[in-house]
């Protein structure tokens, strides 16, 4: 049976590859989003901390021997400890001012910090090895399904879904919620206001570099490897509503679903398809899919 | 267009108001310019290394102690066409740059060539692979020094095919460089009695080749060519092995790969690759020490064959200034097709009409980690090309410039 001259098989194959990277960009933007709706600051270092997650791992398996599992939770850990000092000494200095220099300031952390690491490691990239555990992989019929990126698919839902409880569903959500919408009433109510939004960025950027962990293995480790993912997440961002969290969730899946077609139908275009989507959305709804006019 | 006027204007004044005294160095100062990619996916490849090789040259050429003043200058192309035509023009026109060196990335190569013919400069390319450079876009002002895609098609292919991998599938990178290599690859394969079955365009500096990987299993083709470079292609020898592509009775050929590509992959998921190279550090005394050298200056990194290229490329271009005393980049070129080359790295070779440096190539293996004594002692010599059959015949390659 064919659909469009493809084989179904081969179909079912491209759409769980698209699934596969679309939880690559579902864990990206929903850092995004979560950074931007809920601090305002449009996040331009995300892709380089998603690269220095993946560095992160890379260190601390060479330098100490630390290898995949573990640093699944340290690098997050450390390097969203690096956002929560950037927030700290810089970014809290901008929130009087337009967003336009948050998104500068951010983007001039980004260049410096890869090029940092590139002057150090080159642009060729490091090796990371698979964890023992989830090398090889299982053959579904349709297709061959590496057991790494059946553990990304479920990683990755799994955080999206937990994160967009938390802050949708609970206590400390509403709190956070809470405190974009207006910050004096809720430092009046008790809660330390600043604490809470760097622990927010920190958790943001945290996200970032578990991504960059779980890219590791399959990607080369390489200073601009954030630099070419993270215009498409913007995209992503763009398109599921800005600051709306299951918006980029269930657009970071979408939009890898129809991206692995667009690398079937018309290859060519697989990098623009995306662009293309977000021009549609911003003309029919120009608060994106999921967002609300404000 | 009015701007282009008045400089062919200002350009064909100055020639006339210098006339007679234009055989001499243009404002004292020989200044080339190492034109590369500095920051992507082919800085590892070419970037700062090449400028460093071009420093090294300079330096041995002792360019001082024969009075010739000699600068090195250099930028970052981005990858993108606009951006190194913009580069060069300023170069040429306000910095008075005598000659372009490197230029990886074939389509930015193309449009330097056509811009260096315009101003009558000299374009000597390293990193670019096109086999158009010396074919039907050749010019009198251009040399391409390291390797092209006919080179590595007919080196890497017709070994492959010879040895039994005789149906093709090709992953190909989307732009001049990848269908230059693609089409001679397919060239070379058909002519040795293979069959391609399928071919898969991907976009420049995609990080996941998963889709197309797929595509190439179903086709169940007992090849699958490399069309592709730097990034693009570690990211999909590395994906490969997780999709169980080799595991599964399919081989990969890189068909352009470099040392540094291999170091950025480990021996443990290059190993067995063939392809083609026109250097390697560790060929003989000679090499070592220069390579030594380069990475004592390069954060231990060992030079590829481009950054030899540009090395040997600017000790060769000096040479022909030094021997006719003057840097016009059309004289310049003509001399360099004139004199024979020898350096330390390519030993003893020749410049064609066509522009293009013919010497030897090499079918190299990537050696298992358990064969490999040291850091960067990566290849095999499996067999050497000598250099009359490495290159595409003169009389192929449709250049005016061949009568």
């Amino acid at each position: 049976m064919e659909i469009f001259g493809i084989p179904t098989q081969a179909l079912f194959g491209q759409l769980l590859i698209g699934l596969i990277n679309g939880s690559f960009y579902a864990l990206l933007s929903l850092g995004l989003a979560v950074i931007f709706g809920l601090l305002n600051i449009i996040n331009f270092t995300h892709g380089a901390q998603y690269m220095l997650g993946a560095f992160c791992a890379y260190l601390l398996m060479n330098k100490l021997g630390i290898g995949y599992w573990p640093s699944l939770l340290l690098a997050p850990l450390i390097v969203g400890a690096t956002g929560m000092l950037i927030e700290r000494l810089m970014l809290s200095k901008l929130y009087k001012l337009d967003h336009l220099y948050g998104l500068l300031l951010t983007f001039g952390l980004a260049l410096i910090i890869q090029g940092i690491f590139r002057n150090e490691y080159g642009s060729a990239g490091q090796p990371y090895a698979m964890p023992e555990l989830l090398t090889g992989g299982r053959n579904l019929g349709f297709m061959f399904l590496p057991n790494y990126r059946a553990w990304v698919i479920f990683a990755s839902l799994v955080v999206c879904l937990t994160t967009w409880y938390v802050i949708e569903k609970t206590k400390l959500g509403a709190y956070l919620r809470a405190a974009t919408e207006n910050p004096q009433l809720v430092q009046a109510f008790g809660v330390n206001v600043p604490r809470m939004i760097t622990l927010t960025y920190g958790f943001g950027v945290a996200l970032a570099a578990l991504a960059g962990v779980m890219a590791a293995p399959i990607y080369q480790v390489s200073p601009q490897m954030g630099a070419d993912l993270i215009i498409v997440v913007f995209a992503v961002v763009v398109i599921g509503g800005m600051g709306s969290i299951m918006g980029s969730i269930v657009t970071g899946f979408g939009l890898g679903l129809i991206e692995g077609l667009t690398k079937v139908f018309y290859p060519e275009a697989s990098n623009t398809v995306i662009f293309v989507i977000m021009a549609i959305v911003l003309l029919i709804r120009p608060a994106g899919l999921f967002g609300t006019q404000k | 267009m009015k701007r282009r006027l008045i400089s062919t204007l200002l350009g064909a004044a100055l020639a006339l108001g210098t006339g007679a005294a234009s055989a001499q160095i243009s404002d004292g100062v020989i200044k080339i310019g190492v034109l590369s990619d500095m920051s992507s996916l082919y800085a590892d490849i070419g970037g700062p290394g090449s400028t460093l090789a071009a420093k090294m040259a300079v330096e041995d050429f002792g360019a001082a102690a024969k009075g010739m003043k000699v600068e090195v200058v250099s930028a970052d192309h981005q990858n993108k066409a606009d951006v190194g035509s913009s580069v060069a023009r300023q170069w040429y026109d306000v910095d008075k740059v005598d000659a372009i060196f490197d230029v990886p990335n074939s389509a930015v190569a193309l449009a330097i060539n056509q811009l260096t013919r315009e101003k009558g400069k000299a374009f000597i390319d390293s990193g670019a692979a096109s086999s158009d450079l010396t074919g039907k876009a050749c010019s009198p002002n251009t040399v391409h020094w390291t390797y092209d895609t006919w080179m590595l098609a007919n080196g890497t292919g017709t070994a492959i095919v010879k040895t039994g991998g005789d149906s093709w599938f090709f992953l190909t990178s989307d732009y001049a460089f990848g269908h230059a290599l693609e089409r001679d690859t397919e060239a070379a394969v058909l002519k040795n009695g293979g069959k391609v079955l399928g071919k898969v365009r991907h976009p420049l500096n995609t990080q996941d080749f998963s889709s197309f990987l797929l595509q190439a299993q179903s086709s169940k083709a007992k090849v699958i060519g490399l069309a592709n470079a730097g990034g693009d292609t570690i990211n999909s020898v590395k994906q490969a092995a997780e999709f169980g592509i080799v595991k599964g009775g399919q081989s990969l050929a890189g068909m352009l790969v470099f040392l540094s590509d291999v170091h950025g992959l480990g021996l443990d998921k290059a190993q067995g690759l063939i392809f083609t190279e026109t250097f390697y550090w560790d060929l003989n005394d000679q090499t070592r020490a220069w390579a030594k050298r380069f990475a004592a200056a390069n954060n231990g990194k060992y030079p590829t064959m481009v950054h030899a290229g540009v090395y040997a490329g600017v000790l060769h271009y000096l040479k022909a200034i030094d021997a006719i005393k003057t840097d016009d980049g059309t004289k310049v070129i003509e001399q360099m097709k004139k004199m024979p080359t020898d350096d330390p790295l390519f030993g003893k070779g020749t410049i064609r009409a066509d522009g293009r440096k013919v010497h030897p190539a090499y079918l190299v293996e990537v050696k298992k980690p358990s064969e490999s004594k040291g850091p960067y002692d990566y290849y095999k010599i499996r067999s050497t090309i000598p250099a009359e059959q490495a290159f595409r015949p003169l009389a192929d390659g449709g250049c005016s410039l061949v009568k």
